[in-house]
C-alpha cells in the first residue's frame, strides 16, 4: 500500500475578488522510501498541495478529496490527531529557513519542545536527542552552539536545523517546500546531498517540491509536473528528462540555460501564468502551447500513459511523436 | 546585554539633569517668582528660601545649589506658597495616592487590554473579534475627562453604588472609579495594538513551523506568538505611563483625591514654583526609570537587539 | 524545432489577454477605491463634513449669541433651562444662562481649528525634521533623534502647563503648545519612513543614473510620505483636540468668553448634580462623534494607503 495517496485533491481560496482554484483534482500517490518531485512555476498550486496535506492551508482555503495517509484521510481528521500525525509521521520543512525558525526562542528549546511534546521525553534528554540530530546534519560545535538563537546562524545552516528538527520523530515522509530556494548555489547543493545522506540513512520518503528542475534530477526517482493545478505530466526523473512528452515539459527543460550548447538566445515559454481565478474548462496550458488545437481549450485531457513510453503518463491531446 | 543596559542609563542621566534645569530656568524667568520681586512673599518663606538658597549669590551658584540638594539630597527645597511645609512633604503626601491608583490603572489596562487582542485575534472575524474592536474603537474616544463625568453620573448620581470622590486612605471604593477612568482609553489602545499585532504574527513563517510541527495551539500562543506580539506593545507602553501620570492630574481634579496631580494644579494656579518643579522633575525621573524598564524588557524579548 | 509559437498561438494569447481585461490601477485610485469600500470611514467621512457644517454655519440657526446672558434663568435653570424648541434654546442653557446650542456651536468650531492647527503645526515641524534625520543619516541622524529621545520622556503636559501659567493663556499660547507637543511622534514616523525609501532601489537606480539629490528629494521621496502623512495628521487631529479639552477642562485653557469642548464639557460635568445634564450631554456628544469620524476616517485611510496592515 502506499504510504500516501492523493485522490482527485482540490483547493479552493475564497477572496474578495471571487474564488481562486489553487488545486484542480490531483492525484497521486507516494510509497515508503520513494522520493517524489513536483515541479512547476509558481502558482502552479504544488505548495499548496502539501500544505493541503499537512493541514497548514490559509484560513480562506478548503479543501476536498482524499488524502490517504496509513488508510486514512487526513483531510478528515480531528485537530488533535492531526497534530499527531504532523511530525511523527509526516515532517515539513519550509522555504526560507530565515523566516521558518522561532527568532525570538533558543534552537534547543525549539527543537526540544518536538520530543517532549511528542515523545514524552524529559527536556533534558529531548535537548540532548536534538544536539546528536544537529551532529547528524553537520552542524559544527553543536553541543554548544544549540543554546544559541537562529539569528546567529548562517542560512545553510538555518535550513539544515530545520531539517533536523524535521526528523526528530523519525517521520517515514519527509515533505520540503523549495527548501534551497532561498539560498546560496553551492549551499544548495549541500543541501541536497544532506537530503540523499537522509534518505538512505533513515529510509525517509521525502517529497521535493520546486520550481528548479535542476536539483531534482540527481536526488528524486520520480517527478511530477504541474501547472495550472493540474498534472500534466508523471513518471521516472530520467526518463522524463531524457525524452519529456508534454509541451510544458518540453518548454522548462529547453528554457534550463546550457553552458556547453551554442545557443544565442534564451529559449522561453512565451505567455503568462494562468489566473487561477478564471480557467478554461479545458487544458489550462492551452494558451501558451504550440501544439494546441481542437479540443484542447474545452476537453480537459486525462492523465494517461503516453504511447510507446508506458512509463510514462501524460494529460495532453496532442499524439506524442508531434511533440518534440 | 550589559553595554547594552549602561548605554540606556547612560541616556537617562542627562535627561535628568536637562529637566532640572529647564524647570530651575523657568523659575528663574517666571514673572511673579521669588527671584523677580514684584510678587512679595511672605516673610517666613523669603526666610526660607534665602536659607536654602541664599538669593545673594550668583544665579549659577544657586542653580547649583538646587542641582545638588536634589540629585544628592533628594530636596527639593521650601515650598512658596505654605510656610511650614517643605516642597517633600507636599510629595509625601501626594504620591502614595497617585501611585495606588495608578499602579492599578496600569496593571488593568495592560492585562484587560492583551486579553482583549488577544482573543480578538485568536477569533478573528468572529462576533468577539468585532466586539472587542467595537469596545476598543469606543473606548478610544474616552479619555479620562470624558469618562470621569460618565462613571459619577451612573454609578453615583443614578446608581448610588460609589462615592463619587474623596480618598478616605485608599479604601477600595474610593479607587474602583479613578482606576476604571484613567485605565479605559489605555485599555483599548493596548487592545488595538495587541489584537493587530498579534495577527501579523499569527502569519509569520514561524508559526507555521511551529503547526508543522504538530503543536497544539495553546502552546503555540502561549510560546511562540506571545512574545513577539508584546514588542508593539512594550513601545506604546513608555507613552502609555507618561499619558497616565498626565491623566492623573484630572482625576484627582475631579475625584479630589489628593494625589500629586491635585497638588501640582494648585500649585500652578498659586504659582508656587517650588512645588511646581519638584512634581515635575520627580514625574520626569519616573518617566526615564519606566522607559529604561521597558527598554530592558524589550532587550530581554527580542534577542537581536541585545548583541 | 524551436518553442516559439507559430503566429496562431500569438494571435489566441492575445485574445485571452485581452479577454482577460487587465487594467493598470494607479495607486491613489487604488487607494481611494478601498476607501470607499470601508463603510465605516465613508461614514466617519461623512459625518466629519456635517460637523464641520454645524459648527461653521450653525451659527446662522442660532436664536441667540453665545454670549448673551439670559439673568432670568440663572438660578432656576433646571426648570426653565431645559432645551426646547420654543424658547429658541435647542440645547438648553448653560448656568449663566447663555444658550447652549450657541456655545456647542462656537466650542465644536475653536475645537476644531484647535486640533487642525496644532495637528498642522507637528505634522509640518515632525516631517520636515524626521525627513531631514532620515535623510542625512549617519551621525545627523543620530543625534536629532537621541534629541527627540530625550525631549519625548519630559512629561510635557507638566511643562505645557507651567508655560501657560508662567506665560499667559493667550490662544497663540495654546496653538504652539499643543502643536509642539506631538511634533516629536510625526518625527519619528517621517524619519522612519524616509530611511524606509531612501534604502528602497528605485531611489539607488534614480541616484546612479545621475538624477540630483533635490529632484530624487521632490519626485521620490516626498511623495512617499505624503500617504503616511496624511494618515498620521488625520489621526492627530482628535489627540489635539482631547490634549486642548484637557487642557480646558482644568480651568487652564481658552479664556471666556470664547470655548471649546473640553471647557464645555468641563462646565458640564461639575453641574450634573443639579438635573442638567443637557449641559453635559450635548457637548459630550459632539465630543464623541467627532472623535470618532477623525479615528475612523484616518484608519479608513490608513488601510487605504497601506493594506498590509489590518
Amino acid at each position: 500500500m502506499a504510504l500516501l495517496d492523493i485522490e482527485d485533491l482540490r483547493v479552493t481560496f475564497t477572496t474578495g475578488d471571487g474564488d481562486v482554484n489553487a488545486v484542480n483534482g490531483v492525484s497521486f500517490s507516494i510509497d515508503e522510501g520513494e522520493t517524489l518531485a513536483i515541479v512547476g512555476e509558481s502558482g502552479s498550486g504544488k505548495s499548496q498541495t502539501a500544505f493541503a496535506a499537512m493541514g497548514l492551508l490559509a484560513r480562506n482555503g478548503r479543501a476536498t478529496g482524499q488524502i490517504r495517509y496509513d488508510g486514512r484521510n487526513l483531510l478528515e481528521l480531528k485537530q488533535k490527531e492531526l497534530n499527531r500525525v504532523r511530525s511523527e509521521e509526516i515532517g515539513m520543512i519550509f522555504q526560507d529557513p530565515m523566516t521558518s525558525l522561532n527568532p525570538y526562542m533558543r534552537i534547543s528549546d525549539q527543537m526540544a519542545e518536538v520530543l517532549t511534546l511528542h515523545k514524552g521525553m524529559t527536556k533534558r534528554d529531548a535537548v540532548a536527542e536534538a544536539t546528536k540530530m544537529l551532529d547528524a546534519v553537520k552542524i559544527p560545535d553543536a553541543k554548544n552552539r544549540i543554546t544559541m538563537f537562529p539569528h546567529e546562524f548562517s542560512g545553510g545552516m538555518r535550513q539544515r536545523i530545520m531539517i533536523a528538527m524535521a526528523l526528530l520523530c523519525q517521520p517515514r515522509l519527509l515533505i520540503a517546500d523549495e527548501p534551497t530556494t532561498a539560498l546560496d548555489v553551492t549551499v544548495q547543493a549541500q543541501i541536497m546531498e544532506l537530503m540523499a545522506e537522509i534518505r538512505a540513512e533513515f529510509g525517509t520518503a521525502i517529497i521535493l517540491i520546486t520550481h528548479d528542475l535542476g536539483i531534482v534530477a540527481d536526488t528524486c526517482e520520480r517527478t511530477l509536473v504541474m501547472y495550472g493545478g493540474q498534472i500534466m505530466e508523471t513518471g521516472p526523473t530520467d526518463k522524463l528528462f531524457e525524452r519529456p512528452t508534454h509541451p510544458y515539459t518540453l518548454g522548462l527543460l529547453r528554457a534550463v540555460p546550457r553552458i556547453d550548447r551554442d545557443d544565442e538566445t534564451l529559449s522561453t515559454i512565451a505567455g503568462e501564468p494562468p489566473d487561477m481565478s478564471r480557467l478554461p474548462k479545458g487544458c489550462p496550458f492551452t494558451p501558451r502551447c504550440a501544439w494546441a488545437h481542437g479540443p484542447c481549450p474545452t476537453l480537459r485531457p486525462e492523465l494517461l500513459p503516453a504511447e510507446g513510453y508506458p512509463a510514462i503518463r501524460r494529460a495532453c491531446h496532442a499524439p506524442v511523436e508531434e511533440v518534440k | 546585554m550589559l553595554n547594552y543596559v549602561l548605554r540606556r542609563v547612560a541616556i537617562a542621566v542627562p535627561t535628568i539633569l536637562l529637566l532640572v534645569v529647564i524647570s530651575f530656568v523657568l523659575m528663574y524667568a517666571a514673572p511673579g517668582g521669588p527671584f523677580n520681586s514684584e510678587r512679595p512673599l511672605p516673610a517666613q518663606v523669603m526666610a526660607n528660601i534665602e536659607a536654602r538658597y541664599g538669593l545673594d549669590q550668583p544665579y549659577w551658584k544657586q542653580m547649583t545649589t538646587y542641582i545638588w540638594n536634589v540629585v544628592v539630597h533628594f530636596d527639593f527645597g521650601p515650598s512658596f506658597q505654605y510656610r511650614d511645609r517643605t516642597v517633600n512633604d507636599v510629595i509625601a503626601q501626594g504620591f502614595p495616592v497617585t501611585l495606588t491608583y495608578g499602579f492599578w490603572s496600569f496593571i488593568v489596562a495592560l492585562v484587560v487590554g492583551v486579553s482583549l487582542g488577544v482573543a480578538a485575534a485568536i477569533r478573528h472575524n468572529t462576533w468577539l473579534d468585532y466586539l472587542a474592536v467595537g469596545i476598543s474603537i469606543g473606548a478610544q474616544v474616552l479619555p479620562n475627562f470624558v469618562m470621569a463625568p460618565i462613571l459619577v453620573l451612573v454609578f453615583t448620581l443614578w446608581l448610588g453604588w460609589l462615592p463619587g470622590g474623596g480618598w478616605q486612605g485608599g479604601q477600595i471604593e474610593y479607587i474602583i472609579l479613578p482606576v476604571i477612568a484613567l485605565s479605559t482609553s489605555y485599555m483599548a489602545s493596548i487592545a488595538r495594538i495587541t489584537r493587530s499585532s498579534m495577527l501579523e504574527v499569527m502569519n509569520a513563517g514561524f508559526i507555521r513551523t511551529a503547526r508543522a510541527k504538530g503543536l497544539p495551539t495553546s502552546r503555540i500562543i502561549w510560546k511562540h506568538a506571545l512574545k513577539p506580539t508584546m514588542l508593539p506593545v512594550l513601545s506604546y507602553l513608555g507613552p502609555a505611563f507618561v499619558g497616565m501620570i498626565t491623566g492623573s492630574v484630572i482625576i484627582d481634579v475631579f475625584f479630589s483625591t489628593g494625589g500629586i496631580g491635585q497638588f501640582f494644579v494648585n500649585s500652578a494656579f498659586n504659582r508656587d514654583y517650588s512645588v511646581i518643579m519638584g512634581i515635575t522633575i520627580l514625574v520626569g525621573v519616573l518617566t526615564v526609570t519606566f522607559n529604561l524598564v521597558v527598554d530592558l524588557l524589550y532587550a530581554w524579548i527580542d534577542p537581536k537587539i541585545r548583541y | 524545432m524551436s518553442l516559439n509559437p507559430d503566429p496562431g498561438t500569438a494571435d489566441r494569447l492575445l485574445a485571452a489577454q485581452a479577454a482577460a481585461e487587465v487594467k493598470g490601477r494607479s495607486l491613489w485610485k487604488d487607494a481611494r477605491q478601498r476607501f470607499m469600500r470601508n463603510r465605516a470611514a465613508t461614514a466617519g467621512l461623512v459625518a466629519l463634513v456635517a460637523i464641520c457644517i454645524f459648527a461653521f454655519f450653525g451659527g446662522f440657526l442660532a436664536q441667540y449669541e453665545p454670549d448673551y446672558v439670559d439673568f432670568s434663568l440663572i438660578g432656576s435653570n433646571a426648570s426653565k433651562g431645559v432645551p426646547s424648541l420654543e424658547t429658541g434654546h435647542y440645547f438648553g442653557t448653560d448656568s449663566s444662562g447663555r444658550d447652549l446650542y450657541a456655545r456647542t456651536v462656537q466650542g465644536t468650531r475653536i475645537s476644531l481649528l484647535v486640533g487642525i492647527v496644532g495637528a498642522g503645526v507637528a505634522v509640518i515641524v515632525g516631517t520636515l525634521y524626521g525627513a531631514i534625520a532620515g535623510y542625512r543619516g549617519g551621525r545627523t541622524d543620530g543625534a536629532m533623534m537621541r534629541t527627540v529621545d530625550i525631549l519625548m520622556s519630559v512629561p510635557y503636559m507638566f511643562v505645557l502647563i507651567l508655560m501657560l501659567v508662567i506665560f499667559g493663556r493667550s490662544i497663540l499660547m495654546l496653538f504652539i503648545g499643543i502643536g509642539l507637543i506631538s511634533w516629536l511622534d510625526m518625527s519619528r514616523i517621517a524619519r522612519g519612513q524616509t530611511l524606509t525609501i531612501k534604502g528602497k532601489e528605485f531611489v539607488e537606480a534614480a541616484h546612479a543614473t545621475g538624477v540630483r539629490p533635490m529632484t530624487i528629494i521632490l519626485r521620490h521621496i516626498v511623495p512617499n510620505l505624503l500617504g503616511l502623512v496624511i494618515v498620521y495628521a488625520t489621526l492627530l487631529v482628535p489627540q489635539m483636540i482631547i490634549t486642548e479639552s484637557f487642557i480646558s477642562f482644568l480651568g487652564l485653557g481658552i479664556q471666556e468668553p470664547n470655548t471649546s469642548l473640553g471647557a464645555l464639557i468641563s462646565n458640564g460635568a461639575s453641574n450634573m448634580q443639579y438635573g442638567v445634564i443637557w449641559q453635559l450631554a450635548f457637548p459630550l456628544f459632539f465630543f464623541v462623534i467627532t472623535l470618532f469620524a477623525f479615528f475612523f476616517v484616518g484608519d479608513g485611510l490608513r488601510d487605504a494607503l497601506d493594506p498590509k496592515d489590518r
